[in-house]
């Protein structure tokens, strides 16, 4: 009797699943969206079928989705992860190809009832295939420079792609993204350094290479990355949306204006106010407190998958539960330091709160496989 | 799936000790955040703060209302009425044709209106209120006000505009104002940030130019919160700012009119109405006179071409700009400089020839046959040209200028009108100064007719009389009172002459007019007590002396006449020129009799004041007069702060 077979009659079965289900998890989860409402209502003006309604309904969507996901048994998911990476990959590819041009950049397909963003599909999908990929690979394998190309190529793939979007961010989330999957299947640390060294060389390379023949980013990107070194160097122009952002931050204060007070949302100061820059709205109304309490939501969610993560015994289920709280770690955390000037603006939107339906219904799934991983996990005895 | 426990486990144990790392890592991100967090909303607040408010807040100026303007007896002359007017929002109104189009079924309004408004919308943000039309009735106002529900995106409006009651009897005194123009703004230094407001009203002529700054001030503000486009979301809080002084002038309107009336039956010609007492001038006329309303506004360049192109020229405020020879009305002047310097002897006589020579040079009398012997009463009486003739010589040009400058002659007074003149009252230096040359003996005696260089406005000329009247160096104001607090009278102090030359010089007037051989005894005023001292004087437009009725409208003399009355208790001197009108005696002197009676009366002078065998010419004349009515007194007085 092996181990593995010892261990799956733990595992619960039918709807007594509903039990094992991190519900914790799930808690912090409606908060977060909880939250997201009440922006979109504020930033609306006090309206709710503008944006707070949609967002309730896909938010609804995505508990079914996620639910649904969960009750799945995880390796049927592994076994999914190929297809869904492929699935998504083509979709990039058709983007590309007949994709809407929205926001000056082709991100969506048009399905009809809604316009779905390939790329977001491929964090999750990304994520799937690396964390099946490590575990299917023998484990002293793992950091044999044989065995860390096809991952590379995995990643490399999309990113590209996604880059000749062009959006920025998401390449940049599915590099981390797919790297911190990486990380956590043990890829050694020398590997680390290199890519550290990489990064730094590719940056200098991305700056060399302005204004020649093989520039590597697209002007408006280099003009981003002026307006985050600069904001003041153009404050009309692009370096608008972040000075206006930060004006609006910071002068919530501790305890902010209040609900439905926020001056420099209400008054259109703010660009994309229900979507990249609704933190910014959050932290003007609620100020300091409540900037702080929705980092801690956020924190707690990624905690909690880190914590399912290592109680789970089996590879495929802790990967994918790392990856995918990385996601949303990344998320929260490039929006955030996005509209307080830490970062570029790079189009990432604030995870389950952003007014957006391709985003939150992807995160829901990649939930789903968390949840699925949290109740089938393999525990330890 | 061929794993070992062991190698399970070793994974396991892996994946564990990495995702320590990464949550580490993540966490020591989030707290970089939340340090962020705490460095903009606590530590930094403040100043985001104040840059939102900067953000948000915009202020806007508000106009104060204009100070009014008054005449002596609290009639307005200036003031700020209500202008109605419709404006449309586009962005309310949806289709504005249609909204115009329903708006036109209800008031009338112009296809020029339309076109403009068309064309002003397109320009404009679609929040932006655009007038459609201003100067509205209230009954239009009304109109549009019960029919709003109908009329998506049209709103009644008030606003305030300069309105002058009394239009024209007003327009070279009290002036106009205009929309400040960027050569205004060239012009004066001033930062008043109410100049920068678009088609701000500012005085451009007149009172309303010379007092702009009492008149116009202190700018409120109001604290507006804007958007981001700028569309004004709610005010503030806001400060009304000081309206404008208001002014009483000493002017009064019923003699005003009448004064405008009555030089109005010529075809230009100017009169000033002075009290002889505290300089006060109680009518300043102009004719032909324009409105000054149609300024306010901005006048039509078809309108502005026509007052421009009139040959009367009706911009000009002549009774204060108009430098005209004298002519005989400068002979008091002479006599009383030969009389002062002791070179005339009160009983003395000279006789007229008809001529006086001088070197090759003949010097006529008006009077072709000469007047034979002239005493000093006789020569004013009769305006004895050679009786000057020889003063001049005895007198010589600079005593006469001495004396004359003591009258006004040559000097520039400080009244609030636009380009007041000084005239001019030549002496050696000046005629040295101007044309290089020596001053001769010949210039003397023209100037000693008031010809020649000599120039005088009818206000100097007014002034003059005042000052023979009363004795007096009395100086002429226009303004009795600026925000309630009196101007004083200035120059009541006798003036430094023998008393009783004067006498002589009012008894020579007193003969012009009550006399039969007296050059104004026609247009004398019978009634007992309200007797005239006058002087006619008839200046040449050409050197040749020729029949005024034989040459064109600009060759023609001008007529002036000076007067005061009465003459034993003196309460106004008025001083007239009819423009290329031909003698003093038979153009000027009637006007200046029918406004001196006027002023004397307040009111329409009694035929019984009128030589009997005048009264029928006059009762025509008064008759054919358009006189005004209606003169309310201020209603809208602005209660004071």
């Amino acid at each position: 009797m092996s181990y593995l077979e010892n261990n799956l009659k733990r595992v619960p079965t039918g709807l007594s699943k509903v039990l094992y289900l991190n519900w914790p998890l799930f808690l912090l989860l409606c908060a977060v969206a909880c939250a997201g409402f009440l922006m979109l209502y504020s930033v609306a003006g006090g309206s709710i079928d503008r944006w707070a309604e949609p967002q309730m309904e896909r938010f609804a969507v995505g508990c079914a989705a996620m639910f649904l996901i969960a009750m799945v048994p995880i390796w049927f998911w592994r076994n999914m992860a190929g297809l869904a990476y492929l699935t998504s990959l083509a979709l990039l590819v058709g983007v590309e190809v007949a994709g809407t041009v929205g926001m000056g950049a082709q991100r969506w397909i048009d399905l009809g009832f809604m316009r779905l963003q390939p790329s977001e599909l491929m964090k999750i999908a990304l994520v799937m295939i690396l964390a099946a990929y490590y575990d299917w690979l023998d484990v002293k394998k793992v950091s044999n420079p044989i065995w860390v190309i096809p991952p590379l190529i995995l990643i490399a793939l999309p990113t590209l792609l996604v880059l000749k979007q062009p959006d920025l961010g998401t390449a940049l989330l599915l590099i981390m993204g797919g790297g911190a999957v990486m990380f956590c299947a043990g890829v050694s640390w020398w590997y680390w350094g290199i890519a550290i060294a990489g990064g730094v060389g590719t940056v200098t390379a991305v700056f060399s290479s302005r204004g020649t023949p093989w520039q590597l980013l697209k002007d408006y990107q280099y003009r981003r990355i002026d307006t985050f070194l600069d904001p003041a160097s153009d404050p009309l122009g692009s370096g608008y949306h972040i000075t206006q952002s930060k004006i609006a931050l910071g002068s919530g204060g501790w305890t902010g204006r209040g609900f439905m007070q926020g001056t420099q949302s209400r008054l259109n100061f703010l660009p994309e106010k229900h979507t990249d820059f609704i933190f910014t709205t959050l932290a003007e109304e609620f100020g300091f407190v409540g900037a702080v309490s929705l980092l801690a939501v956020y924190i707690g969610i990624v905690v909690f998958c880190i914590v399912s993560a290592m109680q789970n015994r089996d590879r495929f289920g802790a990967l994918v539960t790392l990856g995918i709280g990385t996601t949303f770690f990344l998320f929260f955390a490039v929006n955030m330091a996005m509209v307080m000037g830490l970062a570029p603006v790079v189009g990432v939107p604030l995870p389950l709160v952003s007014y957006g339906g391709s985003a939150m219904l992807v995160l829901m799934c990649g939930f789903g496989l968390v949840q699925s991983a949290h109740v089938h996990r393999l525990r330890s005895r | 799936m061929k794993r070992t426990n062991r190698d399970t486990e070793t994974s396991a144990g892996r994946v564990t000790r990495r995702s320590l790392v990464l949550g580490s890592v993540q966490l020591g991100i989030a707290g970089v955040l939340g340090w962020r967090m705490q460095q903009m909303q606590v530590e930094q607040a403040d100043q985001f703060r104040l840059l939102a408010e900067e953000n948000r807040i915009n202020m806007r100026l508000l106009a104060p209302a204009r100070g009014m303007i008054f005449d002596r007896n609290g009639i307005p002359l200036a003031e700020n009425s209500q202008n109605y007017r419709i404006v449309i929002v586009r962005e309310d109104a949806g289709d504005v044709e249609a909204a115009l189009e329903k708006l036109r079924q209800l008031i009338y309004i112009g296809d020029d209106e339309i076109e403009r408004t068309l064309k002003e919308i397109a320009r404009r943000s679609s929040f932006v209120p655009v007038t459609v039309t201003d100067q509205r009735s209230w009954d239009d106002l009304a109109a549009v006000a019960v029919n709003t529900p109908a009329l998506p995106g049209i709103t009644p409006d008030v606003g305030l505009t300069r309105n002058y009651p009394l239009g024209p009897d007003y327009a070279h005194v009290v002036g106009y104002v205009g929309p400040v123009s960027d050569y205004d703004l060239s012009k004066i230094d001033d930062d008043d940030p109410l100049l920068q407001i678009p088609k701000f009203q500012i005085g451009k002529t007149g009172v309303e130019q010379k007092y702009e700054h009492d008149l116009r001030g202190k700018a409120g503000a109001k604290r507006i919160e804007v958007n981001a486009a700028g569309r004004v979301m709610r005010e503030l809080d806001r400060d009304e700012g000081v309206p404008g002084t208001d002014l009483q002038l000493t002017v009064e309107s019923k003699l005003q009119n009448f004064t405008e009336a009555r030089l109005a039956l010529g075809l230009s010609a100017a009169a000033v109405v002075m009290d002889v007492q505290t300089g006060d001038l109680v009518a300043v006329g102009n004719a032909p006179t324009f409105d000054p309303n149609k300024f306010v506004r901005g006048i039509s360049v078809s309108d502005y071409g026509d007052l421009t192109g009139n040959k009367y020229r009706p911009l000009a405020n002549k009774a204060v700009q108009g430098a005209y020879p004298p002519g005989s009305t400068f002979k008091m002047l002479v006599s009383l400089a030969a009389l002062e310097s002791g070179l005339l002897s009160s009983d003395e006589t000279i006789y007229c020839g008809g001529y006086t020579e001088l070197g090759n040079r003949r010097f006529h009398c008006w009077k072709r046959g000469g007047h034979g012997r002239m005493n000093l009463e006789q020569s004013l009486q009769q305006s004895c040209d050679v009786f000057y003739y020889e003063l001049a010589q005895r007198v010589g040009i600079d005593r006469i200028a001495e004396q004359a400058r003591k009258f006004g002659i040559g000097e520039e007074f400080d009244l609030p009108m636009s380009a007041v003149t000084s005239g001019v009252m030549p002496d050696k230096a000046w005629k040295r100064e101007r044309y290089g040359q020596e001053w001769r003996v010949g210039d003397s005696l023209n100037a000693a007719i008031g010809q020649g260089y000599v120039l005088s406005s009818p206000l100097q000329l007014a002034v003059m009389t005042a000052r023979i009247a009363s004795g007096t160096r009395i100086k002429p104001r226009l303004v009795k009172s600026i925000d309630g607090v009196e101007t004083p009278v200035v120059g009541a102090e006798p003036l430094d002459l023998n008393e009783g030359h004067l006498r002589l010089i009012r008894k020579g007037m007193y003969a012009v007019s009550n006399t039969g051989r007296g050059t104004g005894y026609g247009s004398r005023i019978e009634r007992e007590g309200f007797t005239m001292a006058g002087k006619s004087g008839t200046s040449q437009v050409r050197s040749v002396v020729v029949n005024n009725a034989d040459v064109p409208w600009e060759e023609r003399d001008h007529g002036l006449f000076v007067c005061y009355a009465p003459y034993d208790n003196p309460k106004y001197a008025v001083s007239v020129i009819v423009e290329h009108g031909g003698g003093g005696s038979s153009a000027a002197a009637p006007v200046a009799r029918d406004i001196m009676l006027f002023a004397l009366h307040g009111e329409l002078p009694p035929l019984e004041s009128y030589p009997s065998n005048d009264r029928g010419k006059i009762e025509e004349l008064f008759a054919g007069l358009d006189l005004r009515s209606d003169f309310r007194p201020s209603e809208n007085r602005r209660s004071r702060v």
